[in-house]
Parts: structure tokens; C-alpha cells; sequence
């Protein structure tokens, strides 16, 4: 919120500069998160008045002006001439004039000149050549009293500085000059003050006109309180005067109209919302009610929105004329024509509006602070001074207010309990109870004893965020200042916690991967569902309603989709070696989530260097890798690779990992066909991993044999078809105990071998615990391996 | 019989002579080997008188002893020749770099979250999780942020269309880990968050840790203490902190921590906007409302929770000046770091 510095000290004076106030403020709970001047730096510019103005010569859109500086009879004697475009350039038009040698924001300079052949001597200004304004039509026009000769900055009090304060949503007492000069005033211990909010008498005596000002209150729970006035004779068609446009400026807001504006002006003031009707567009009388289902309402922003029982509305009989608390209606909206004015100064209470704005995407002035809680209190005062000001600005006389409302169902702030001690166990720091009257009687809340150490606290009626002991111990502590709170280490538990061997340390699979050269990638948990599907065809994931794009609106179903697209993105700024990891969770539907480690390598299996490593990385280089994550287990003995097809994985190059027999992940190399649909140069090799398998099992301890090993090597013939983990699995079946391991030492296709077939040569490794084998012990193990080998597999031997 | 002296010189030139460790052994078994001339020598003693054979033995024996010094001096010499030019043959480049894969790494978000664990847990924090995606009771209502308040517009929620949403921020585990009953507790929950927000500052996906202390007497100078000596911990630095007051549904009192800025000491730069301040985390007391929504009696246990982002951490720990880095697993980026 945006709030004007010299507008504040009128409300709550203070000697602090706008930097320290705002300092105060955000120590508070007010951040301020900027000050800046409320004008840009400009000198030599004065208020002038226009006593001639014609056509010039040689130029249609131009005038030349004849303008005084000063009321007295020297000064009216001595005019200057001054060229102006402005079409609102006329006699007796008091306005902005920069001198010749005036210095305007945007370094310029103001010399003398000569327009099309005419002299100029100084330069008329519009708000926008000032850095008063965005857009400007015309040049600057003064009330025909602004003193002549005073500086434009006096003038219009430039010399003012605009803080910009969050406020936060319990604080909608905050949201107005009124609610921060309060804070101010507690927090400096100044007094508050007000301006001139008296009532004005009403001129129309009549009470046909005051009947249209009377709401039925057909929803009194929602809306218990409503002010009505109807102004009459008013002229909307003036400017607002141009202390209330720099005022509203200040504040973010641009000026409209009289009407307009000092409705703007009274919620910026005093916080409190209201709504100004064109009364000859109002059918009958009004009501507040909820919207009948089916119901529409074009609002002032001219679109039509369709309304809900729970949608509070102001209606006429004809229909909804306002979305209640939010935004007014277009049927009868005010225009530079309306002359008959019907105020709406309303009390909503803030259930009956919370959330409402933000179905139809509105969040305005009022309903911000309708929801966050108006003080139902306010509105009659400001009525007044709405009322006060139309009149001062635009004319018109006032009939009388017209209050509806149900006493009973206003809010009235309930008194709340809060025992002294309490707060030293919650802060930390001990306060006495005179301490805490005097703190929060600042504040504007009434205090009683309430038995020992125990007071009664009444707060404010604008304050809707005091309703248990707690806020007001935040009070306590907020008003005294954090910083005065003390600093102390709590004592230490000494409870032992449970630190279960089985979980691995998340840190040592990461270590693990770095240090063979994958590095970590942490990608988007949503991904573009095309990119999932082609990786797994008709599977169901996850879809958000309202994705940030199109192609980040599925939840992934897997770390392959990040990954890959890291790699291509890494592929397309020349990075032909990738090596990536992540670990994260994927969000299978119908199951939890599930926590995941994934891999992905391509390019060449090392980075470039002077002694090999060149060729490209294979599923082996990238089993190694996921062979050494297993082992983090302390149980790789517990791991199979298994030959299965997987739709993201080259049919003959994929493996299911299984840990004792279930399920743990997956490896292989990308599947051509999306190798070739996302465009990759080299086929890169993934793999995925439950991070659940990793968990720690200590393998037992295994006496280690005194007596020596003995080794046979086999050299197997087999059809391709067979793997070596059959292999493996047929040798440790037929073997007796005695063997201890089984190698892989070589894999043989070519010259000898017949096609269709490979060679793999077995290393065995026997050995007892009770004593040393003799020959005859390991032929009969060897003879038991090649016969289940040649019976079970087909398997022939070359010797 | 030649004159032994002779034959001495005659040897020691041999031995000389030698350039090689072969050549020297054949000079030696030529002289002095068992049917060495010299060797050959002590065998015509016998043709001496026998007063004379002491005299002439040890002077034949003397000149033995002198061939073989003068053999082991030559060989220990080509010996040492002979290793000079074997490491002259077989001197490698040791500049050139070592063989086999470069170093991966570790993600900064990833880096910096487990060195904030590592820092609780030593202080004897508990680490949690949570699920991801979350019901509106957990992310929400639990945490005293009912429909339509106006807190819910400060976090744009993904949804599903079952109502279920993407957690917006870590508190949810707090409430979980809370509805388990042990008390008291003192944990850091961190994990993935999500918000409909994309732009320069802003993430839809970025990691928050949270962090909740529940006993029977904890206050807010105690939580004081802690975010202060994380801070510390963290950046490894003597740095100031301030809490201001401010606003959060499940804390009360709240407050926004603000550091002392870690680039310039609080003297004022362009990271800090020249306030000397980063807004670092955000705090406060656990709301009444929270605990009993998770079934925990607020009138015998208080407590304290704190969050911050771990994007944020990392920016400032390691000088990363772009959030999107984070997420765009550029090997550029990423090789910048190393293991955890």
C-alpha cells in the first residue's frame, strides 16, 4: 500500500523522516519495501495565469499565450509570452509555467525560444512533463485561487515522500491513513488526530428521496449495517481539485471525477469502502441480499459475470447492481452527467465477502479490506465526509443519512483473557502487568483486572485479528519489539534417537554417482504429457487442473522424462557427453510416492583425454555404475539383472533389476525409435532405481577357508539366446557347496564358433573349509556343471 | 712364472677396460675365477721353497684382493649406469592428467539442503518427509488457513482435479509428524514445493525446510536462539539477525528473519538493495489452532517453527545469481560443484 508521507502527519504528526518512520513501521510488521519522492526533481516552475490566448500565426495547433506571474499591478504589467499546443490553454486559466532556465525531470533545460517564428519565454507544463502523471491531456489547471508566482512543489506540496508498506492480511485495520497513523501514534506515543468529519446538515427535506437512500437488509447476517445518502444538484462534470488528484496520485490512483474520486479518496483515507449510484439509474429502492441462482451482473469493468446463492449482491428492482463489497455495477454507474448521487457507505461482514472477488478473478480496493474486516464503527463518519467533500468540490446539496441495519448482528469485538505469565512462557521475557496495560492501551484496546495475573482485554472495533490470548501476546511482543526480546538456547534433550542401519545415508549413493562422474539434475516433478506418453505408452499419471503450460501438466511417472530432456537441452549447447543423475520422487497413480534415483549416460565413455576412452558409452559402462550403487546395499549378491522389454528401452538391450526376486528398477539403452524422435546424436543408456532397494542388509560373516582354492575353467558353447546369468544360475544349481565363485573371463563370437552361437568361458572357483580337494572331488563338481549345462542349456564345451 | 706385478696391471687395465656388466664378469672369471690366471698362481706355490711359499701366497693374495676391489668398484659403477639409463628409458609425462572418468556432482539445492540436515541433526534434530501431493485439510485448514481466506491468495496452488493439490509449502509434514503423538519433538522437515508462479524470482517447483520444535516450555527466544545459530552455522559467519513482526496463519506471534547481508556485512549493496538486510526465513510460534487441529494440548506444549527456502540458501552460500540455474541442468552449470 501506498501511502503519502505528509498525508500521514496530518493524521499522526511526527519529527521522523519518511525513512525512519518506514524503519519504525517494518520493525512493526509494516515492511516497507520502498520510499520515494512524490515527484521527480524539478526547479523554476511556477503557478501562471493565462490572460490571453490566441491562435498562432503559423501554426493551427498552437496558441500564444499571454501570461502574468504575480496578482500585483507590476507584475500583471509585465506579462510574459509564452507558445503552448495544449488545447486547454485559455484566459483565466491559473497553471504550470517553467521559466526559462527551469530544470524539468528528463535533464531539461528551459531556455528562451522561438516557436515557428514566435517567442517564447518559459514553457507551459502539463502533469506529465512534471513526472506527475503517466498521461497527460492538456497542461496542469489550478484552482482559479492558487496563489500566483508560488512554486508549482509548494503549490501542490511536492516535497512529499511516498512510502510503500506491506500490509499483511490479518491487518485490514491497516489498510488506510487512518489505520497506519494509528500504529504510528502507538508506536511513538503521539496522539491521533483527525480532520474535520462533521456531519453536514441536510439541505433536502425530502422524504420521498431519503426512501430510495433506505437498503432492505434481506441478509442481515452478511450485511447488518448500511449508510445511505442521496446528494442532489451535484456537478460531476468538474475536475477534482488538484491537492485530492496528487493525494489519490500518491496512492497509486488516478483521478476519474469528483464523485469517483472522493469515494476512492475515502478508502484510501479512513479504509472504509463505499459506492456512489447514479440514483436516476436505480430502479426502486436497493437490498442487499444473495444472488438468486442464475442471476448476472455486468460490472464496471464491463464483464458480465454469472452469480451464485452464496454471492452477496446489492439489488434494485430491477436487479443486481453491485457485487456486493467488490465492485459496483455498470447499469448504474455514476457518469460526468449523473447530478442525483446515492451514496452506499455498507458494512459486510467478512465471511460474506472472503473469496468472492477472487472467483471472478477480482481483487479491488474494497473487497481486500471487506475480507479482511472493515471497522463497522467508521462508516458513519465517513458518509459524513464523503458527503462534506462532494459538496466542497462538485456542488449539490445532501439529503439525509438513511442508516439500515441489525444492531444484533454487528460485530462488536469480544473481550479476551490474557494471563501475565503467559507471556514470559511464550517470549521468553517477563512483563508486567502495568507494562502490558500501558502497551496495549497505545493500541487503542481497553484493559481490566480479571483476577490475579489475569486481564480482560477489550480491543478496538477495527481490530479483527485480537480474539484469543495468543494475538494479544503477539501484540505485546510486536508494540515492546522483537529485538527486545532475549536470546536463549534451549536446554538440550537428551533423548537418543533411533538410527536404524537399514536406511542408507541419502548423501552416499549421491557421493557415489559424482564421483563416477554423473552429475545431479533436479528437474520439474511435472512434465510434458506427449514426452510421457511416448516413453510410456497409455500409461495413467497425474494431471493438474491448472498446469503453469501445456507442457508441464502431468506429474511423472518416472526421472527418464527430466532427464532426457536434460540431455537433449545439454545436447543442443554442445555438450555431446552427458552424464546425469536425480533423485526425486515420481507419482504413480493408484500407488504412493515413490522415491527414485535415475541415471542417464551418453557420449563417450570418458571425457575426452590422451589415452583412450573414446568409444561410446555402453549398457556395461552404465551397469558398472549401477552395480556399485547396488552394493551400497552391502547385499549385491541380492541383485539379478533380468532380460525383460520395457516400452522406453531397446528391446535387446534392456534389463529389469531385481533385489531377491522383486522388482527394484530398470536399465538399458534408449529404444531407437525415441532415440530418433527426440533427436538425440548418440543412443544414450538410463537407468531408474527405487531408492527403497538400497536399503542396508549386513550379509552374514563367512568363515574364510584355510585350505586352497582350486580353479577349473570351462570355455561354453551356447545358442545366443542364452544369457550368462542363465548360465551363471545353471553352474551354482549343479555345483555341489564346494564352490565358492563363478567368472565371467571372456565372451567369444567369430572365427570357430558356428553362427547363432558364442563362447563364454567360465572361470570356477572350488574350494572346502575342512580340507584340501583332490583331483577326483573337483572332476565330479566339473562333470556335474557340464552335464546340467549341456542338458539344461544345449551347451556344448571347446577343450 | 710372468712377474706378478705384471699380471696385476695387466688385470686392473681388464677391469678398465670393461664397459660392460657382462665384460666385467668375464674379466673377473678370467682373473680370478677358480682357473683364473691369478688363481692359477697360488697353484705354483708348491714349485717354492717352503720358507718362501707364506711370503709369495700373501702377496698373491694381495694382488687377488686388489683385482676384486677394483671389479666391485667397476661393477658397482655400471650398475648405476645401468639404472640411470633404465629410468632415462623409462621416464613418463607426469603433468599429463590421470586416466578414467572426471568428477560428477552433487546439486548446489541438493548440497546445501543436506548441510543444513547435517547441521540439525547434530544439533539433535530429527529429520522428516511428507508426501507431495497433499489434501486441502493437510496443506491448508490444519494449518489454520481456512477456504476463502485471504492467506490462499499467497500461494498459488496447483490442483488436481479431485481436489487434491500440490503442497505449497512444507508446513503439511509438520502436521503429520504432529498427529503421530511423540512429544516433544525437535525435527527439520525439507522437501520439493510448488507454485503456480513463473518468472524471473519465481519457481513452480523449489525446496523449502521447515522446521518444528515442540516441548513443554519452548518460547520464542529459544527459537531466537536457533535461527541464529543455523544462520551462523550455515554461512560460517559472525552475521547479525533480526526478526520483524509479521503474519502467517499456523504461527503466532510470526516473524520475517532478516539476516545481516552476507556479500557486504550490512553496509549496504546491490544484493541486499543497500539495506544491509536479506530476508532469510520466516518463523514464529505455533498457532493454538495448529496443535489442535492435530490433536495436541496447546495449553501444555509450545512451540516454535521456522521455514526457509533452500534456493535461496544455496544463492547466497554459493553465489549463484539466477534461480532458473537451478533447474535447467546445464553441464556448464552443474560442473561448477562437487560432491556433497
Amino acid at each position: 500500500m501506498k501511502i503519502s508521507s505528509s498525508w500521514l502527519a496530518e493524521w499522526a504528526p511526527t519529527s521522523l523522516s519518511a525513512r525512519e518512520l518506514g524503519d519504525r513501521l517494518t520493525m512493526a510488521g509494516f515492511e516497507l519495501e520502498s520510499v520515494a519522492p512524490a515527484a521527480p526533481a524539478f526547479d523554476g516552475v511556477i503557478v501562471a495565469e493565462i490572460v490571453e490566448a490566441v491562435r498562432h500565426p503559423q501554426a493551427d495547433k498552437l496558441q500564444v499565450c499571454t501570461v502574468v506571474t504575480g496578482d500585483s499591478p507590476e507584475a500583471r504589467a509585465a506579462p510574459l509570452q509564452i507558445v503552448c499546443g495544449a488545447a486547454n490553454a485559455r484566459a483565466g486559466l491559473r497553471t504550470a509555467l517553467a521559466q526559462v532556465g527551469a530544470h524539468l525531470p528528463g535533464e531539461l533545460k528551459i531556455k528562451a525560444a522561438k516557436l515557428r517564428g514566435v517567442e517564447s519565454a518559459g514553457m507551459l507544463c502539463s502533469a506529465k512533463e512534471l513526472g506527475l502523471a503517466d498521461t497527460s491531456e492538456g497542461i496542469i489547471e489550478f484552482p482559479v485561487d492558487a496563489p500566483l508566482g508560488i512554486s508549482v512543489r509548494d503549490c501542490l506540496a511536492l516535497d512529499d515522500e511516498v512510502l510503500e508498506l506491506s500490509i499483511t492480511p490479518n491487518r485490514g485495520d491497516a489498510m488506510s491513513v487512518r489505520g497506519i497513523a494509528r500504529e504510528v501514534a502507538a508506536l511513538i506515543g503521539v496522539a491521533l488526530t483527525s480532520p474535520d468529519c462533521a456531519a453536514v446538515t441536510p439541505t433536502v427535506i425530502d422524504p420521498a428521496l431519503d426512501d430510495r437512500a433506505k437498503a432492505t437488509l434481506a441478509a442481515p447476517s452478511a450485511c447488518p449495517r448500511f449508510h445511505g445518502r442521496v446528494l442532489v444538484e451535484v456537478d460531476n462534470t468538474r475536475r477534482s481539485p488538484s491537492w485530492l488528484i496528487e493525494r489519490l496520485r500518491r496512492s497509486g490512483l488516478r483521478s476519474i471525477s469528483p464523485i469517483v474520486d472522493i469515494t476512492n479518496y475515502i478508502v484510501l483515507e479512513l479504509g472504509q469502502p463505499m459506492h456512489a449510484y447514479d440514483l436516476d439509474k436505480v430502479e426502486g429502492a436497493l437490498t442487499v441480499r444473495h444472488a438468486h441462482e442464475s442471476e448476472r451482473c455486468e460490472l464496471l469493468d464491463g464483464r458480465t459475470i454469472d452469480l451464485a446463492s452464496d454471492v452477496l449482491v446489492i439489488a434494485d428492482e430491477a436487479g443486481p447492481v453491485a457485487l456486493a463489497g467488490v465492485m459496483g455495477g455498470q447499469r448504474t454507474a455514476v457518469s460526468p452527467q449523473t447530478s442525483r448521487v446515492l451514496f452506499e457507505v455498507a458494512w459486510f461482514t467478512p465471511s460474506a465477502i472472503a473469496g468472492r472477488g477472487r472467483r471472478y478473478g477480482l481483487t479491488t480496493d474494497a473487497s481486500q479490506r471487506f475480507e479482511r474486516g472493515v471497522d463497522p464503527e467508521i462508516g458513519a463518519m465517513a458518509i459524513e465526509r464523503a458527503t462534506a467533500l462532494l459538496i466542497q468540490i462538485a456542488g449539490g446539496r445532501a439529503g439525509r443519512v438513511v442508516t439500515a441495519e441489525d444492531r444484533s448482528k454487528v460485530r462488536v469485538p469480544q473481550t479476551v483473557a490474557l494471563r501475565i505469565a503467559q507471556i514470559e512462557r511464550l517470549l521468553g521475557r517477563a512483563f508486567s502487568e502495568r507494562d502490558v496495560t500501558s502497551l496495549l492501551t497505545r493500541l487503542g484496546m481497553s484493559t481490566e483486572t480479571a483476577g490475579v495475573g489475569v486481564l480482560k482485554v477489550r480491543p478496538p472495533s477495527s481490530r479483527f485479528d485480537i480474539q484469543i490470548e495468543r494475538d494479544l501476546i503477539e501484540e505485546v511482543a510486536r508494540l515492546a519489539g522483537y529485538d527486545e526480546l532475549p536470546t536463549t538456547i534451549a536446554h538440550a534433550r537428551q533423548a537418543i534417537l533411533a538410527q536404524p542401519t537399514s536406511v542408507l545415508d541419502e548423501q552416499r549413493p549421491l557421493d557415489l554417482l559424482a564421483a563416477r562422474g554423473y552429475h545431479e539434475g533436479i528437474h520439474f516433478a511435472f512434465v510434458d504429457p506427449a514426452l510421457q506418453a511416448a516413453i510410456f505408452p497409455g500409461a495413467a499419471a497425474h494431471t493438474l487442473a491448472n498446469p503453469i503450460s501445456s507442457d508441464l501438466a502431468v506429474m511423472r511417472l518416472s526421472l527418464w522424462p527430466g532427464l532426457l530432456k536434460a540431455a537433449i537441452e545439454n545436447q543442443r549447447r554442445q555438450q555431446s557427453r552427458v552424464r546425469l543423475f536425480e533423485h526425486g520422487v515420481v507419482f504413480p497413480v493408484g500407488e504412493c510416492e515413490k522415491d527414485c534415483i535415475a541415471g542417464l549416460a551418453m557420449g563417450s565413455r570418458w571425457p575426452e583425454q590422451w589415452n583412450g576412452g573414446r568409444e561410446p558409452t555402453d549398457f556395461f559402462d552404465v551397469r558398472a555404475d549401477v552395480e556399485a550403487l547396488l552394493s551400497l546395499s552391502d547385499v549385491p549378491g541380492a541383485f539379478t539383472f533380468e532380460v525383460a522389454t520395457h516400452s522406453a528401452l531397446h528391446p535387446g538391450r534392456a534389463a529389469r533389476i531385481l533385489r531377491n526376486g522383486i522388482s527394484a528398477g530398470w536399465i538399458g539403452e534408449l529404444h531407437p525409435r525415441l532415440v530418433r524422435e527426440l533427436g538425440f546424436v548418440s543412443a544414450p543408456v538410463i537407468f531408474e532405481l527405487e531408492a527403497s532397494a538400497l536399503s542396508v542388509t549386513y550379509a552374514p560373516y563367512l568363515e574364510v577357508s584355510r585350505f586352497p582354492q582350486v580353479r577349473r575353467d570351462l570355455a561354453v558353447l551356447v545358442d545366443e539366446s542364452v544369457s550368462a546369468e542363465q548360465l551363471r544360475a545353471q553352474v551354482k544349481a549343479a555345483a555341489s557347496s564346494l564352490l565358492r565363485e563363478v567368472v565371467v573371463f571372456d565372451v567369444y563370437r567369430g572365427p570357430g564358433i558356428e553362427s547363432g552361437r558364442k563362447s563364454i568361458a567360465l572361470g570356477l572357483i572350488l574350494q572346502d573349509k575342512e580340507r584340501t580337494l583332490t583331483d577326483e572331488d573337483t572332476d565330479r563338481v566339473i562333470a556335474s556343471v557340464r552335464k546340467a549345462l549341456s542338458q539344461g542349456l544345449g551347451a556344448g564345451f571347446r577343450e | 712364472m710372468s712377474d706378478l706385478a705384471t699380471l696385476t696391471r695387466q688385470a686392473l687395465d681388464d677391469v678398465a677396460a670393461s664397459t660392460t656388466l657382462a665384460a666385467l664378469d668375464e674379466v673377473r672369471v678370467r682373473w680370478l675365477g677358480k682357473k683364473g690366471v691369478l688363481t692359477e698362481q697360488l697353484k705354483s706355490l708348491g714349485s717354492l721353497p717352503a720358507a718362501d711359499r707364506p711370503a709369495a701366497g700373501a702377496r698373491i693374495n694381495e694382488a687377488k684382493a686388489q683385482v676384486q676391489t677394483a671389479i666391485d668398484a667397476a661393477q658397482a659403477e655400471l650398475e648405476s649406469k645401468a639404472i640411470e639409463a633404465e629410468l632415462a628409458a623409462g621416464r613418463i609425462d607426469v603433468t599429463l592428467p590421470g586416466r578414467g572418468e572426471a568428477r560428477g556432482s552433487v546439486h548446489p539445492v541438493t548440497r546445501a539442503r543436506l548441510r543444513i540436515e547435517q547441521i540439525f541433526r547434530r544439533s539433535g534434530f530429527e529429520v522428516a518427509s511428507g508426501p507431495e501431493i497433499e489434501d486441502d485439510f493437510h496443506n491448508f485448514e490444519a494449518l489454520n488457513i481456512p477456504a476463502d481466506h485471504p492467506a490462499r491468495a499467497m500461494h498459488d496452488t496447483f490442483y488436481f482435479p479431485d481436489g487434491r493439490l500440490l503442497r505449497t509449502h512444507t508446513s503439511p509434514v509438520q502436521i503429520r509428524e504432529l498427529k503421530k503423538g511423540r512429544l516433544p519433538l525437535a525435527m527439520i522437515m525439507p522437501g520439493r514445493v510448488y507454485r503456480c508462479d513463473y518468472d524471473m524470482t519465481h519457481s513452480p517447483m523449489f525446496h523449502q525446510v521447515e522446521g518444528l520444535v515442540v516441548d513443554e516450555n519452548v518460547s520464542f527466544s529459544n527459537l531466537k536462539a536457533t535461527l541464529q545459530g543455523f544462520l551462523q552455522s550455515f554461512f560460517e559467519k559472525d552475521l547479525k539477525m533480526r526478526l520483524r513482526p509479521s503474519y502467517f496463519p499456523f504461527t503466532e506471534p510470526s516473524a520475517e528473519v532478516d539476516m545481516s547481508c552476507v556479500f557486504c556485512d550490512g553496509a549496504g549493496c546491490r544484493v541486499c538493495k543497500h539495506t544491509g538486510w536479506l530476508e532469510i526465513a520466516g518463523c514464529g510460534m505455533v498457532h493454538p489452532n495448529v496443535f489442535a487441529a492435530a490433536g495436541v494440548d496447546g495449553e501444555r506444549w509450545t512451540g516454535y517453527a521456522f521455514g526457509m527456502g533452500i534456493e535461496r540458501l544455496a544463492m547466497l552460500k554459493y553465489g549463484v545469481n539466477d534461480l532458473r540455474l537451478f533447474f535447467e541442468s546445464d553441464l556448464r552449470f552443474l560442473k561448477q560443484f562437487g560432491a556433497a
